[in-house]
């Protein structure tokens, strides 16, 4: 043994070689996971960090003049070769879609003959057209007065004007969507009240006459309450528009908009780190907490983490007692044989299922089946507007639930079977029967197993998309399915999904050049949310086991 | 101690068939089968009442299954099946009209490997009392300390009665599992190699309580090694495949053997 290990050649034992494949395999994955989340951290965040504007200026002659002026200002991207030229180009994000047609400029290096940074270059977030980049010229006041960019003024008060139009946006939204909304919603029930009444009536089964006419009243106040709302609100939005900024844009042209277009604005080429760092965190939690803008571009994307979230939570919800019963039925009580090793077998082959087949199942079976039932027995007087009759959260989450199942019932079982029988004859032997066993004994050894499927069910269920698209995601959700307004849960309700939301960004949004770094960014916060979600249940688990420790069994 | 004459007839000697309340557990032509293959063959014998029983014998010879049939534990076994009886203090283990539960209740048992549940040592030994639904606080503490200190445990946990039966050694844990099975004021225990795992010292303790719980309690002991069965049953049963060989007073078997193959065992010769 030892004249072996002296000699070096044989300090592996024989036989081994396979390590070393093995080894390559895993270093393998790692290596991919690491590129992937990599590229996605990098790439999600990056979007958020503010960039330096190059004012490039080109050739007299150049074809990539976009006005007067041979000037062009924007970020560059990229700097690629042409695969067809050999010359080098430069991807540049322009802005002022409106002006320019599109998001992007691709130019030759060629063209170019200088380049600098400017100082007093301004990029502006507006809410339609993306962002824009421009140098100011003046802005209009309310008072009539004009405040040139020269002036030392014209930058606070640009951003306290700017301000001021987000304040009234606020309000604006809190109007309509709580004060007119609630107005909407007791109209919509009295018109379903004076509908029913009406058919009542021409069947000739009672007369409603002073019903109806109660209702009609309380329409009639309903809608001077709206019209006095609604005229506020068009003031407001009137307001939005009183204060107007004139720019140039570094191509020559000069456009003046109204400052209720803009969101926000930074001078790039003046930031310090400082600043940049300041920019980068805010709009992060901007991305987080506001709701989207532009065919969801733009803005955050805070509805769908919380759809996300709650449908994953809703899942597990219905996914755990689900999943486990039938594990302990199937384990502990089902004669083993044939039928049961059939039925075990079916169980792992729905694991591998397409999941869009669980969305037309769900489809078929949840929303129609038993929604439409639902709306029959409950919401007739709603019909033909589908209460749950179609997509909702609830629905989705059973989808998923179902999808999700065989995995809690494998390891359902598997943590079943590892329990010791040692624990469970103790217990037998104290005059327990066998449910208070599973009970009292069995289930919480095996609780941080059970856990752990459920772990692997939300992470599944969490990233998937294809079924939901059929059962109740949408692209953009007017309302969240946990609000403010009674009964709180409005679980019928469709649903924003950030697996849903990067698929749409991606390849369904009009821009998606311009809709990239926001993929990167909702697919980062996807597995973000997945990753906390995991754990939460980690965490219990651990918990559990250090509780239920069975070091002697 | 029973009245046991050498055996004249090999392979059933009897036991205690004089005098009535010595048949506190009847074995009555007693067969047992996993699937096709047969494990005990028509045993029948009589064990007394709060006196140690011992079963010796080689591995596999049927000892424990006949151990475990006492109390049903080998229901958990699928594809058994039995011929025969087996009556503790009169009643039919076997009888549909006996509740499994119940009979587990009247019948503690204490196994091989020391098995606390991963809970407090208090809620482990009221675990029986909790599961029939006993949960009077003042009833169980006054059980709780009967029972440890009947398991000879009371001094040694008393001020940590709520931390977890898992910080305890491994004599203590058996020790626990005693309280256990004393907690349910059962009729008999039943203890299938209870020191097997444990040091001599831990041992040493198991035995001395043994014989203590024994002016209480009927005990009937499987174990392996010969001089533990020497020193703490009364009565002991040799079993060789599945046979009961021979059935007498442990001084009867360890010093005047009937049968050669008796001999031969706990002589060392074979086994």
């Amino acid at each position: 043994m030892n004249s072996r290990t002296s000699n070096k050649q044989s300090d592996r034992p024989k036989g081994e070689t396979l390590v070393w494949l093995s080894s390559a395999g895993l270093a393998l994955g790692v290596l991919m996971v690491v590129f992937l989340l990599g590229l996605i951290i990098w790439e999600g965040l990056n979007v958020f960090w503010p960039k330096a504007v190059v004012e490039v200026t080109l050739k007299e002659d150049s074809h990539y003049k976009m006005g007067e002026l041979p000037n062009l200002a924007g970020v560059v991207v990229k700097r690629q070769k042409n695969t067809r030229t050999g010359l080098e180009e430069w991807q540049m994000l322009t802005g002022n879609k409106d002006a320019y047609g599109a998001m992007f400029k691709y130019i030759t290096r060629e063209h170019v003959i200088s380049q600098s940074f400017p100082e007093d270059v301004i990029v502006a977030e507006r809410m339609e057209y993306g962002n824009s980049i421009f140098f100011p010229v003046s802005l209009q006041l309310r008072n009539g007065s004009k405040l040139t960019a020269e002036d030392s003024e014209f930058l606070t008060r640009f951003e306290q004007a700017i301000k001021e139009v987000r304040n009234r946006y606020h309000e604006i939204h809190k109007l309509e969507k709580n004060t007119i909304g609630k107005i909407n919603r007791e109209v919509n029930a009295l018109t379903i009240k004076q509908r029913l009444f009406e058919r009542e009536q021409a069947e000739g089964k009672t007369l409603h006459e002073k019903d109806l006419k109660e209702v009609q009243e309380r329409l009639a106040v309903l809608q001077a309450e709206f019209d006095v709302l609604a005229a506020e609100a068009k003031r407001l939005r009137a307001m939005q528009n009183d204060e107007v900024v004139e720019y140039r844009l570094s191509s020559g042209q000069v456009r003046s908009q109204p400052t209720g277009d803009f969101v926000g604005f930074h001078l790039p080429n003046q930031m310090g780190l400082l600043d940049k760092i300041g920019f980068f965190i805010r709009h992060i939690w901007a991305f987080l907490s506001e709701r989207p803008r532009e065919a969801n571009t733009e803005g955050g994307i805070f509805p769908a983490i919380f759809g996300t979230f709650v449908m994953t939570v809703l899942m597990s919800a219905a996914v755990m007692p689900f999943g486990v019963v039938a594990a302990i039925y199937l384990q502990e009580y089902a004669r083993q044989g044939a039928f049961v090793r059939g039925v075990r077998i079916a169980i792992n082959n729905l694991a591998g299922v397409p999941s869009i087949v669980y969305g037309v199942f769900g489809l078929g079976f949840f929303v129609y089946m038993v929604g439409g039932t639902i709306d029959q027995l409950f919401f007739s007087d709603r019909l033909p507007t589908a209460t749950f009759g179609t997509g909702g959260i609830l629905w989705a989450s059973l989808t998923l639930a179902i999808m999700t199942v065989p995995v809690v019932i494998v390891a359902t079982e598997e943590a079943l079977t590892a329990v010791p029988r040692g624990a469970r004859e103790a217990s037998l032997a104290c005059g327990a029967s066998k449910w208070q066993t599973i009970q009292r004994i069995v289930l919480p050894a095996s609780a941080p197993g059970i856990l752990t499927g459920l772990i692997l069910a939300m992470a599944r269920g969490a990233g998937e998309v294809a079924p939901l698209m059929i059962v109740g995601v949408v692209k953009l959700a007017p309302s969240l399915p946990i609000d403010g307004v009674f009964p709180y849960f409005h679980l019928e309700r469709k649903f924003m999904h950030l697996g849903f939301h990067i698929y749409d960004l991606g390849f369904q949004s009009p821009d998606s050049e311009a809709a990239r770094p926001m993929v990167f960014a909702t697919t980062f916060l996807l597995i973000l949310l997945v990753v906390v979600l995991n754990l939460g249940a980690i965490l219990i688990r651990n918990h559990l086991r250090k509780k239920y420790a069975t070091s002697t069994f | 101690m029973d009245t046991a004459a050498p055996p004249t007839e090999r392979p059933r000697p009897i036991v205690g068939e004089n005098s009535s309340d010595q048949k506190f557990i009847e074995i009555k032509d007693f067969s047992f089968y996993y699937g096709e293959a047969q494990a005990l063959h028509d045993l029948r014998f009589d064990i007394p009442e709060q006196e140690v029983t011992a079963f010796i014998g080689p591995s596999g010879c049927g000892k424990s299954t006949l151990l475990r049939s006492i109390n049903r534990m080998n229901d958990l076994i699928d594809g058994i099946r039995h011929d025969g009886d087996i009556k503790v203090n009169g009643t039919s283990v076997f009888d549909p009209l006996t509740e499994v539960i119940s009979l587990r209740k009247r019948i503690g048992m204490v196994f091989q490997k020391s098995n606390p549940f991963p809970k407090s040592i208090y809620e482990n030994v009221i675990y029986g009392l909790r599961v029939s639904g006993r949960n009077k606080k003042s009833e169980l503490d006054q059980i709780v300390t009967e029972s440890l200190q009947g398991a000879a445990l009371w001094d040694e946990v008393k001020d940590r009665l709520h931390e977890s039966a898992l910080s305890l050694s491994g004599g203590q844990m058996q020790r626990l599992c005693i309280a256990r099975a004393i907690a349910n004021q059962p009729e008999v225990i039943l203890m299938d190699e209870p020191c097997s795992a444990l040091d001599p010292i831990a041992t040493g303790k198991i035995e001395e309580l043994i014989h203590e719980l024994k002016k209480e309690f009927t005990i009937v002991i499987v174990t392996h090694n010969m001089q533990q069965a020497a020193r703490v049953s009364d009565n002991t049963a040799f079993f060789y495949l599945g046979k009961l060989i021979e059935y007498s007073t442990t001084e009867t078997i360890f010093f005047n053997p009937a049968d050669p193959q008796t001999e031969a065992y706990i002589t060392g010769r074979f086994g």
